[in-house]
C-alpha cells in the first residue's frame, strides 16, 4: 500500500483542482454559447471587486453564504445531509421579521438586532428540529424531510405574507418597513480607512457576526466534547454507540444547530438591506451552502473563502449579466451545480491520478482504489 | 357530475408528469441508486424537447431530443454514484442546479426570449387524441361523460405513463432483469457473487429512469404547454419522490399516490378561493404543502411503514 498523500495535497491541491475542473466546464458552456470564456472571467472579477460599491455586494452575499455553508457543515460532521437551510432561513426570517414588527418602533437597533439574533436561530432551530427528531428515533431519512419542509416552509411563508403579515394595501405579499429600531448600521466606516467606499452598498454588521459564528463553529466542533462526539458520530454511528454516546440528543442537537445558523442568514437580507419581510428573499442561498459546504470541506477556514468565492460569483454575475445579455445571472446556478459535482459527487475522482503523481507509480493498486473510494473518506 | 368528471380530468393532467417521474424514481430507486435528481432531469428534458420541437417542427423528434438529454443526465449521476462511489444525494442535487443553469442559459443563447422556448405550433406537439367511439358515446347517461371527457381526449404521452405501471410492474417483478434489478437494490454483494455485474444492472436502471424522466419533460413542454418557460417543473421531481415514498416503492401504489397528489394539485387549481362545505375556504397553500405534509407524516410512520430498498444510498464496493 502507497505511503497517504501529504496533508497539504489532500485538503488544498485536490479541492483546488475539483473546483478548477468546474471552472473550466462553465468556461465551455461558455465559449458554447458563443462568447469568449476569458472576457467573461474577466467582467465576472472586474465586477465583483472592481470597485468598493462591487466588494460591498461581493461581502454582502458573502455574509449570507457563510451562514448557509456553516449550516450543511455542522450538520455533515454528524454525517447529516441538512439540504433544508433554504426552508430554514426562510422560517429563521419569520423570526427576525416578528421581532423587528413588533419591537422596531420601542427600542434601538442595539437592543433589537440581539433579540432578532435570538428570533432567527430560534425560529431556524425549530424548524430543523422535527426532521432531526424524526431521523433520529423513527428513522425518517433527514435529506428527504428535510426538502419536504422547504417546500412547507414556502407554503407557509406565501400565506403569512398574503395573510396576517401583509401589508394593508400593499401589491407585494410582504409586510410594512421597519422603523429605525429593526434596521442595523452598515459596515461602510470599517472599510473607509483602506481608502474602499462602499456607496450603497447593503454590506452590513451580519457580516462581523457572521465571522464570529464561524469562529464559534470551529470551536464547537473541533475544541468542545459536544464537536468530538459529533465528528465520531459523523465518522462511525457504532463506535460512537459503544462508546456511550447518546445518538437521539447528539443528532437533534447538531440538526438546530444547523438550523439556527441557516436561520441567522436572514438577520442579513431582512435586517440589513430591505428592512422589510418579503416573498422569497432566500433566493437560493440555503442550496448555495451546500456548494460553499463542500468546497471549503466543512471548515470554518473553507468555508469563509468559499462564501467569498460565491459572493464575488453572485455579485460579479449581476454584472456579467449586465455586460454580456448573452449570459444571465442562470451561470451562477450552473457553476454552483458543476461545483457540487465535481467538488462534492466526483470529490475523488482525480485522487488516484494525484497520488500516481505523488506515489511515483505507474497505478494505483487495487486496495488503494477501494481506500480512496470508500465513503468514509468524502466530507 | 360535470364538475366532478372536470376535475378528475384535470388531476390526471396534473399527475402524468408525476407518474412518469415516480415511475423514473421507481427504477433507480429499486436498483439503490438514491436519485433527487428528478426535478432537473424533468427540466432538462422538457427544455431540449420544446427547443428541438421548435428548431426541427418535429414533437417526435422533440421527444426523443428530451429522452437523450434526460439520460445524459442519468448517465452523469451514474458515473458519479456508481463508478465514482460518490454520495448519491450530493450528486443528484448537482444535477438539478445543471439542469436548470444550462436550459437558461441555452434558452436565452438560441432563442433571445429570457429563456423561454418560441411558441409552439400544433403540430409540433402532442396534441390531444379522441379515442374511438367518443361521439357515439358521449350521450349515454354516466358512461359517456366518463368515456368521452375524462378518458378520451389526452394526449398520447399521457396513455404511455398509465400504460407504464402495468409495464413496469411486470419488468420489475416478472422479469430477469428486474429480478438483478431488485436484487442489486438489497443485496449487491449477493449479485456479485453470483457472477453479475452490480454496475451494469445499476446502470440499466438510472438509464431508465433517464428515458421516463425525459418523457416526463417532454409531456410538460410539448404535451399541456406550447413550450418551455423557465422552472417549469416547479417542485415536480420532488413530489414525485414524495409519491415514491408514499407508495413505498411500488408501481400500482406509486399510480394512486400520484393521483391522489394530482387530485389535491386540481382541486388547488379548480377551488382556489372558493368556500368548500364543512370546511370553509381551504388556504390555497395548504393544498400546495399537503403532499409534503403527508410524506413526511407517513415517513414518521405513523400511517404504515415505508421501508426503503436496503442498499439504496450506498456505493457498492467489492470486499478487498
Amino acid at each position: 500500500m502507497n505511503a497517504p498523500l501529504p496533508r497539504w495535497v489532500d485538503i488544498g491541491l485536490i479541492p483546488l483542482i475539483n473546483v478548477a475542473v468546474a471552472f473550466i466546464v462553465a468556461g465551455l458552456v461558455v465559449m458554447f454559447v458563443g462568447e469568449s470564456p476569458v472576457t467573461a472571467a474577466y467582467l465576472m472579477v472586474k465586477g465583483a471587486f472592481g470597485n468598493g460599491y462591487n466588494i460591498g455586494f461581493t461581502l454582502f452575499y458573502a455574509t449570507t453564504f457563510i451562514f448557509t455553508g456553516l449550516a450543511v457543515a455542522v450538520a455533515a460532521h454528524a454525517g447529516l445531509f441538512n439540504i433544508g437551510g433554504e426552508g430554514q432561513a426562510y422560517i429563521g426570517g419569520l423570526g427576525v421579521g416578528l421581532v423587528c414588527l413588533s419591537l422596531d418602533s420601542i427600542l434601538p437597533w442595539w437592543l433589537t438586532f440581539p433579540l432578532a439574533i435570538a428570533g432567527a436561530a430560534v425560529f431556524g432551530a425549530a424548524w430543523a428540529y422535527i426532521p432531526a427528531l424524526l431521523q433520529a428515533t423513527r428513522g425518517s431519512h433527514v435529506v428527504i424531510t428535510t426538502i419536504m419542509f422547504n417546500f412547507i416552509a414556502s407554503a407557509l411563508m406565501v400565506y403569512l405574507l398574503a395573510g396576517v403579515l401583509h401589508k394593508e394595501g400593499d401589491p407585494a405579499p410582504q409586510t410594512r418597513d421597519f422603523a429605525a429600531g429593526g434596521q442595523i448600521p452598515k459596515l461602510d466606516w470599517l472599510f473607509k480607512p483602506l481608502g474602499l467606499d462602499m456607496g450603497s452598498s447593503p454590506l452590513n454588521i451580519t457580516f462581523l457576526l457572521a465571522l464570529i459564528a464561524a469562529f464559534v463553529v470551529w470551536v464547537i466542533i473541533w475544541r468542545t466534547r459536544f464537536g468530538y462526539e459529533v465528528r465520531t458520530l459523523g465518522i462511525s454511528p457504532r463506535a460512537a454507540k459503544y462508546a456511550g454516546m447518546r445518538e437521539v440528543r447528539l443528532t437533534v442537537l447538531i440538526m438546530m444547530i444547523s438550523g439556527g445558523l441557516a436561520g441567522m442568514m436572514a438577520l442579513n437580507p431582512v435586517m440589513g438591506d430591505q428592512a422589510r419581510l418579503q416573498l422569497d428573499f432566500v433566493e437560493g442561498a440555503g442550496f448555495v451552502g451546500i456548494a460553499v459546504a463542500l468546497m471549503g470541506r466543512s471548515h470554518p477556514a473553507g468555508i469563509v473563502p468559499a462564501a467569498i468565492l460565491f459572493g464575488a460569483l453572485y455579485q460579479g454575475g449581476s454584472e456579467l449579466a449586465f455586460d454580456m445579455p448573452t449570459i444571465t445571472r442562470d451561470m451562477i446556478v450552473l457553476i454552483q451545480g458543476l461545483v457540487i459535482l465535481f467538488a462534492g459527487a466526483m470529490g475523488s475522482l482525480f485522487t488516484p491520478a494525484v497520488a500516481r503523481v505523488f506515489a511515483g507509480v505507474s497505478g494505483p493498486s487495487k486496495s488503494d482504489r477501494t481506500r480512496y473510494g470508500s465513503p468514509e473518506e468524502k466530507a | 357530475m360535470d364538475t366532478l368528471v372536470q376535475l378528475l380530468d384535470l388531476t390526471v393532467r396534473s399527475s402524468v408528469p408525476l407518474l412518469l417521474a415516480c415511475l423514473a424514481g421507481l427504477y433507480s430507486e429499486r436498483s439503490g441508486i438514491v436519485d433527487i435528481g428528478l426535478e432537473g432531469k424533468m427540466l432538462g428534458g422538457a427544455f431540449a424537447a420544446a427547443a428541438t420541437a421548435a428548431l426541427t417542427g418535429s414533437a417526435w423528434l422533440g421527444l426523443l431530443a428530451a429522452i437523450a438529454v434526460s439520460v445524459l443526465f442519468s448517465l452523469i449521476h451514474g458515473f458519479a454514484s456508481i463508478t465514482n462511489r460518490g454520495d448519491q444525494i450530493v450528486s443528484g442535487v448537482a444535477i438539478n442546479f445543471i439542469a436548470a443553469g444550462l436550459a437558461a442559459l441555452v434558452g436565452q443563447a438560441w432563442f433571445n426570449q429570457g429563456g423561454r422556448t418560441p411558441q409552439l405550433q400544433s403540430e409540433q406537439r402532442f396534441g390531444e387524441l379522441d379515442l374511438p367511439f367518443v361521439e357515439a358515446l358521449a350521450d349515454v347517461p354516466l358512461v359517456g361523460p366518463i368515456y368521452s371527457d375524462l378518458i378520451s381526449g389526452h394526449n398520447l404521452i399521457a396513455y404511455i405513463a398509465f400504460v407504464l405501471v402495468p409495464v413496469t410492474w411486470w419488468v420489475l417483478f416478472r422479469t430477469r432483469f428486474g429480478l438483478r434489478l431488485r436484487a442489486v437494490g438489497e443485496n449487491p454483494a449477493a449479485v456479485d457473487t453470483a457472477g453479475i455485474s452490480v454496475s451494469w444492472a445499476r446502470y440499466r436502471a438510472v438509464i431508465c429512469c433517464g428515458i421516463l424522466c425525459g418523457i416526463a419533460g417532454a409531456y410538460l413542454s410539448i404535451g399541456v404547454s406550447a413550450g418551455y418557460v423557465k422552472d417549469m417543473t416547479a417542485g415536480r421531481g420532488f413530489i414525485a419522490l414524495a409519491a415514491l415514498i408514499f407508495a413505498k416503492w411500488r408501481p400500482v401504489s406509486a399510480m394512486w399516490a400520484c393521483l391522489l397528489f394530482g387530485f389535491l394539485g386540481a382541486i388547488e387549481i379548480r377551488y382556489q378561493g372558493v368556500a368548500l362545505p364543512i370546511v370553509g375556504i381551504v388556504p390555497v397553500q395548504l393544498m400546495q404543502a399537503l403532499p409534503y405534509i403527508l410524506t413526511v407524516v407517513l415517513l414518521a410512520g405513523f400511517i404504515g411503514r415505508a421501508i426503503p430498498p436496503r442498499a439504496g444510498g450506498v456505493p457498492y464496493s467489492k470486499e478487498r
